[in-house]
């Protein structure tokens, strides 16, 4: 089936098979790999992908029914010239040992803070409940989340 | 991990949906696919086309009228918690709502698959069964109407007929100081609760409890009333001595399963726990 939709800011079009999930088809199809996929049933988080503004997991998810959609994964939230807010936090509070949690990581992190600037750390976690990850224990993760908040709740006044 | 093949269609109205799951007695629904994927991508069904209900229209809205709440289909747990009209039209179902899985499958999980797919430990069907909705489902032979209390009809099973498609739950009017408590219990935040308690009650002008409602989850085959709860706790004030009472009758009246997440003896415990914690909350600050 041929399936359209907007990814990081570009239109794509991609013919899939429609079991394909939405991971697979931006890994192996758009060779996106930028998105992890761990367990393939929605347990795990790091396929998240930000779709029409919402964290969702890209394994749950069909390629067929991003039909329209407007797609961001990891890939999407870095620019070439500078490390991001985010990014810099991440890496600031050493957020990130394997980095194989770390796109869903960053995917959450980004949506929640982009609707809700002012998430506190309790709210940070609840979120980012739905992440598992083996090596950081969470903290310098929940604490790089609380540092970039400056910068999201900066792009919302401009 | 992957799912078996199947077709894909995504028809514009509700008709065409109902015929296309009406030609293909394999034929399944999809809308959010929270609880649907997974069983695909584990093989534990192969239908042979997922009828997608993403372009149907009027299935994503939340109605709130004298007659109470109306969910559309699709209406995503997102939608709940972002609709503040809830927290005075219904705080129970948004208290509830809070504890369903995590923040990305609240963004495309949606209350007609909660419905459908019937797990026992789901929050959505526990709000329903206790607070007597009615689930409107439409099929080749045209809709109808079916009280929650009835639809549910064991672990994953449910009376909708292969070709019907919910399209919404009805939830009664909500009376502003009514008396409510949810509770569960979980191993990890989002994970299935291994028991969880929905409550209510009106009080008459004596402070004595009225009309009070008391269902369980998790901790059931499906969820269901406790009236041999409810029947103790009407017609008299809600106290210490009372509230034990209610909790060891709930503990002996519910038949929890005994699998590897945990012992039946341990669910027991934990209904009385629950139904402990929550009538004490309801009776101390009318809710939460």
């Amino acid at each position: 089936m041929r399936v359209t939709f907007e990814l990081n800011g570009k239109p794509v079009a991609v013919d899939v098979e429609p079991r394909l999930h939405l991971a697979d088809c931006l890994r192996d199809e758009l060779r996106l790999t930028g998105t992890h996929l761990g367990c393939e049933h929605g347990v795990c988080g790091t396929c998240t992908v930000i779709v029409d503004g919402d964290a969702v997991r890209s394994c749950l998810m069909l390629a067929v029914q991003a039909e329209g959609s407007m797609v961001v994964t990891v890939e999407g939230l870095s620019s070439d010239e500078a490390l991001t807010p985010l990014q810099t936090a991440f890496r600031k509070h050493h957020a990130l040992q394997c980095g194989f949690c770390t796109p869903g990581m960053l995917t959450t992190a980004h949506a929640l803070l982009t609707d809700e600037p002012d998430a506190d750390a309790d709210r940070i976690r609840s979120a980012l409940s739905g992440n598992l990850c083996r090596c950081t224990g969470y903290i310098p993760i929940v604490e790089a989340v609380l540092e970039a908040r400056a910068a999201y709740k900066k792009s919302d006044r401009s | 991990m992957k799912p078996s093949p199947f077709e894909y269609r995504a028809p514009a109205t509700l008709r065409e949906a109902v015929d296309l799951l009406a030609s293909d007695p394999e034929a399944t629904v999809i809308a959010g696919g929270q609880s649907l994927m997974p069983v695909l991508a584990f093989r534990l069904a192969a239908p042979s086309l997922l009828v997608d209900l993403r372009r149907v229209p009027g299935l994503g809205d939340i109605v709130i009228g004298g007659s109470g709440v109306r969910l559309g289909a699709r209406v995503r747990w997102r939608d709940i918690e972002d609709d503040a009209r809830l927290g005075v039209a219904h705080p129970l179902l948004r208290e509830a709502v809070a504890h369903v899985a995590h923040y990305q499958i609240r963004n495309r999980g949606t209350v007609g698959g909660s419905l459908a797919h019937a797990d026992p430990a789901a929050e959505l069907p526990g709000i329903a069964v206790t607070c007597d909705a009615e689930i409107t489902l439409v099929g080749a032979a045209g809709a109808r109407t079916i009280a929650a209390g009835e639809f549910f009809t064991g672990a994953l099973s449910t009376l909708r007929e292969p070709d019907e498609i919910i399209t919404e739950l009805h939830l009664p009017s909500w009376s502003a100081d009514r008396r409510w408590a949810f509770r569960e219990f979980a191993q990890r935040q989002g994970d299935f609760a291994l028991a969880g308690i929905a409550l209510f009650y009106d009080e008459d002008r004596h402070g004595r409890v009225r009309d009070a409602h008391v269902g369980v989850i998790g901790a059931c085959q499906r969820p269901h009333r406790l009236p041999e709860v409810e029947t103790v706790l009407n017609g008299h004030p809600v106290g210490e001595g009372l509230i034990r009472e209610a909790a060891a009758i709930a503990a002996q009246v519910v038949d929890p399963p005994d699998d590897l997440h945990a012992g039946a003896a341990y669910r027991r415990a934990l209904v009385a726990t629950l139904v402990e914690r929550g009538l004490r909350a309801a009776a101390q600050a009318g809710g939460a």
